[in-house]
């Protein structure tokens, strides 16, 4: 089993303080997430000691509720089936660590992941923030500026939210907060606004730029035009920009994270996904089924309201924090 | 009318077609569809276990009668449950009291800002009314300009005092209201998660002073199934009198409708439909209803094309997209008749399967399709009926007669021949869409 030896092995790395800080972010931030889910698998254990048809119908129920997807849940619903079949499972415990596994493969899926931010070369870093309507995009800017201005980077945030009143403002807001350079005006064309930010951003010799863009949903053709024609315009003034496109998802979106995930990739180069709202009781399900069928990666996790509640995504940390119950009742 | 829902569903459904009675075989995989359907909507999971039992036990029951078709009589099922789900009388908005307060909460981004503006452009138009709105989003950065830019583009009062506690907000809001004769108060308040106690005692604090008249759950139609956890969570510790349904202009669904009204018997009252402050519409459970199974409103179509186009030329021009036959002049033929039906955008959005491929907002522009038939009027029929043999100088005829230029000349070919192409797919059923 190899996610499980995985598991134990960040239980047991107490060797880095940052690492088992981390480790607990995760484990914090998912506490109401993991509650339920956990409980609800673990008492699927109690309820049946032998796997039958009724306990595959209600993990079927669970990762539902966990937004998982429905496609993705009934595919992995066949795989789990399969290997009950083949391996000749009975035991519900051992069943459980058969289920994060699998759920562990959906995500990786034999490819190397890099969650990492793609820097550029020379010149400012920029990183486009995109998703739809009140996903928390704003908010994530002002976090991420906040880390980079921690880790002694330069920052400049562009308010290309030209459309929502208010937006311009807000981000303002954060850049004061945050020690961060500032470009915006408001009901004007976004492409201009960045446009001149990023001349601004070349002058000023800015580590990292961080666009805000208004948020829009996915079948709005005119708004993803528009987001195509700020793209062009990023790639013009700086060659190889952006270097990072990231869609904000809420964790709170159903099955419409899959449709969101895949229009916004046909339109820009999405490189990763930034889940936020994390703390509540939402499981956040759908970001696997988004990197199962569009490939895309997450990033961040937002995993509360503090600065500091922006964390890199980790895919071991998160399903441990889902399941990190389970585990220890072994 | 099955043609035109989702596609497996309505092959499912189809199969019972022929079916002397519903039996439990025959209704089975239709079943399923509705389920993995209901699914695929964000419907609460434990919702939609209840449903396909109910209509599942009500189907077996039924008898078929002379006049309807086993099919027809089970989807008619389907969807008369679903409405009875989504609550089958329209729930109105309080409008009695003077003043009336409305108490707006909801999670971080769920839209309260924009609906308040919304529901107050809204009272004020059809109701008469004179609102107030009132911000006490205290927490987010810049919220309080957000909710007085959305007043005074609407040129209507927004009353705030900064961060302060927001029961002192509403207090002296309302000593304001009565002095100006306001006769409706909306308040704002700042999103917060159903399961922070702390804000959530806050918004308790504020509805025991003021005891609004309606407290509203703005909700995202897009949320999945941790919907029951925030609607829970906030009907708990604040007995909602009703929800705003917000964001439905996208493409997603929104079963959420069903989990909302079916588990906490709250009632929807309105739905945002579109960004602009205008966009805030009565809910109607059988748009909802038709929304989630995607049908479609193909009847009201139907009803509007009869008048227009007769039954021999709509057969005929049918032929003549399958074979591939359909050309430019045919296509000028519908553009005419398409003008008669009225805006473009109503009639793509009562399509079923327009939702799906994001074509529901579409935005036409009258104007280009003014210049679409510019375009086609400036060629001569022969090349109407043969665009292949446009080259160069004809173009540029055309240009010059229709003010065109001869990029938007190309790009009308290009479209024409894909659309032909698609007609064509349809025709072979090989249309594979990308979803």
């Amino acid at each position: 089993m190899g996610i499980f030896d995985k598991f134990k092995k960040i239980v047991s790395k107490k060797e880095s303080k940052e690492e088992k800080e981390r480790v607990e972010t995760y484990e914090k931030g998912l506490e109401k997430t993991r509650q339920e889910f956990v409980s609800n698998l673990s008492r699927l254990g109690i309820k049946y000691t032998k796997v039958n048809e009724e306990y595959f119908e209600e993990l079927e129920n669970l990762l539902i509720m966990a937004d998982i997807g429905v496609n993705t849940v009934f595919k992995f619903m066949d795989r789990i089936r399969d290997r009950v079949k083949k391996e000749n499972i009975t035991d519900t415990n051992y069943l459980n660590e058969v289920i994060v596994d699998e759920l562990f493969i959906i995500y990786v899926n034999n490819e190397s992941l890099s969650d990492k931010i793609e820097w550029a070369q020379s010149g400012p870093t920029v990183i486009l923030m995109v998703g739809v309507n009140g996903v928390g995009k704003t908010t994530t800017i002002a976090k991420l500026a906040y880390k980079y201005h921690e880790e002694g980077k330069k920052v400049m945030m562009i308010a290309a939210d030209t459309f929502r009143a208010g937006a311009v403002p807000q981000l303002k807001i954060w850049a004061d907060k945050t020690d961060s350079l500032f470009f915006g005006k408001e009901n004007t064309d976004p492409s201009g606004v960045i446009y001149d930010g990023l001349e601004i951003a070349k002058k000023e010799n800015v580590d990292i730029v961080l666009i805000d863009t208004a948020g829009r949903l996915q079948n709005k053709v005119n708004l993803m035009k528009e987001l195509e024609k700020m793209n062009k315009v990023i790639g013009r003034i700086i060659p190889g920009a952006p270097h990072e496109t990231l869609l904000v998802i809420d964790a709170t979106t159903g099955q419409n994270g899959i449709v969101q995930a895949e229009s916004f990739k046909e339109i820009t180069n999405i490189t990763g996904i930034v889940l936020t709202k994390l703390d509540g009781t939402a499981k956040g399900g759908i970001v696997l089924a988004i990197k199962e069928s569009v490939g895309i990666p997450v990033k961040f996790i937002g995993l509360g309201e503090k600065m500091t509640d922006l964390q890199v995504f980790d895919i071991e940390a998160y399903i441990y924090g889902l399941f990190k119950d389970m585990i220890g009742h072994e | 009318m099955f043609e035109y829902m989702g596609d497996r569903l309505s092959k499912a459904i189809k199969n019972i077609r022929g079916m002397g009675r519903i039996t439990e075989e025959n209704i089975n995989e239709a079943m399923r569809e509705i389920r993995m359907a209901l699914l695929e909507a964000d419907v609460n999971y434990q919702v939609v276990k209840e449903f396909v039992n109910n209509v599942k036990e009500k189907a077996l029951g039924m008898e078929v009668g002379k006049n309807l078709k086993p099919d027809e009589l089970f989807i008619k099922l389907v969807k008369d449950e679903l409405i009875s789900l989504l609550g089958s009388e329209v729930a109105p908005l309080e409008t009695k009291k003077n003043p009336t307060i409305l108490l707006l909460v909801g999670l971080q981004g769920s839209g309260k800002t924009t609906t308040a503006g919304k529901l107050a452009n809204y009272l004020r138009k059809k109701e008469s009314k004179h609102p107030l709105l009132v911000a006490c989003d205290v927490y987010r950065p810049a919220a309080i300009d957000q909710l007085k830019e959305i007043g005074s583009s609407l040129n209507i009062p927004v009353f705030e005092e900064g961060k302060k506690n927001p029961v002192d907000i509403v207090k002296d809001a309302l000593a304001f209201a009565k002095e100006n004769k306001n006769d409706y108060i909306i308040i704002d308040t700042a999103g917060r998660l159903h399961i922070d106690d702390n804000l959530m005692k806050e918004l308790q604090d504020i509805s025991d002073f003021v005891h609004p008249d309606e407290i509203l759950l703005v909700i995202d139609a897009m949320m999945g199934q941790d919907a029951i956890h925030v609607i829970e969570g906030f009907n708990d510790a604040l007995k909602l009198t009703g929800c705003i349904l917000t964001k439905l202009d996208g493409n997603t669904k929104g079963g959420v409708a069903l989990s909302v009204r079916h588990l906490t018997n709250v009632p929807i009252k309105f739905v945002g439909d579109s960004e602009k402050l205008d966009g805030l519409s009565a809910f109607y459970p059988e748009r909802m209803a038709e929304r989630i199974l995607d049908m479609g409103d193909i009847m009201g179509i139907a009803e509007k094309v009869e008048g227009i186009i007769s039954e021999d030329e709509a057969k005929d021009q049918m032929k003549k997209m399958q074979s591939g036959k359909y050309d430019l002049e045919d296509f000028l033929t519908n553009l005419k008749q398409i003008k008669k039906l009225g805006p473009l955008e109503n009639i793509l959005k009562m399509l079923p399967g327009m939702r799906k491929m994001g074509l529901n907002n579409v935005e036409i522009d009258p104007k280009q399709m003014a210049h679409v038939e510019a375009i086609i009027l400036s060629m001569t029929p022969y090349e109407r009926r043969h665009p292949d043999i446009l080259k160069a100088s004809r173009k540029q005829r055309i240009a010059k007669g229709s003010g065109r230029s001869v990029e938007e000349i190309n790009r009308l070919l290009k479209q024409f021949e894909e659309m032909k192409k698609m007609m064509k797919m349809m025709q072979n059923g090989n249309l594979k869409l990308p979803f």
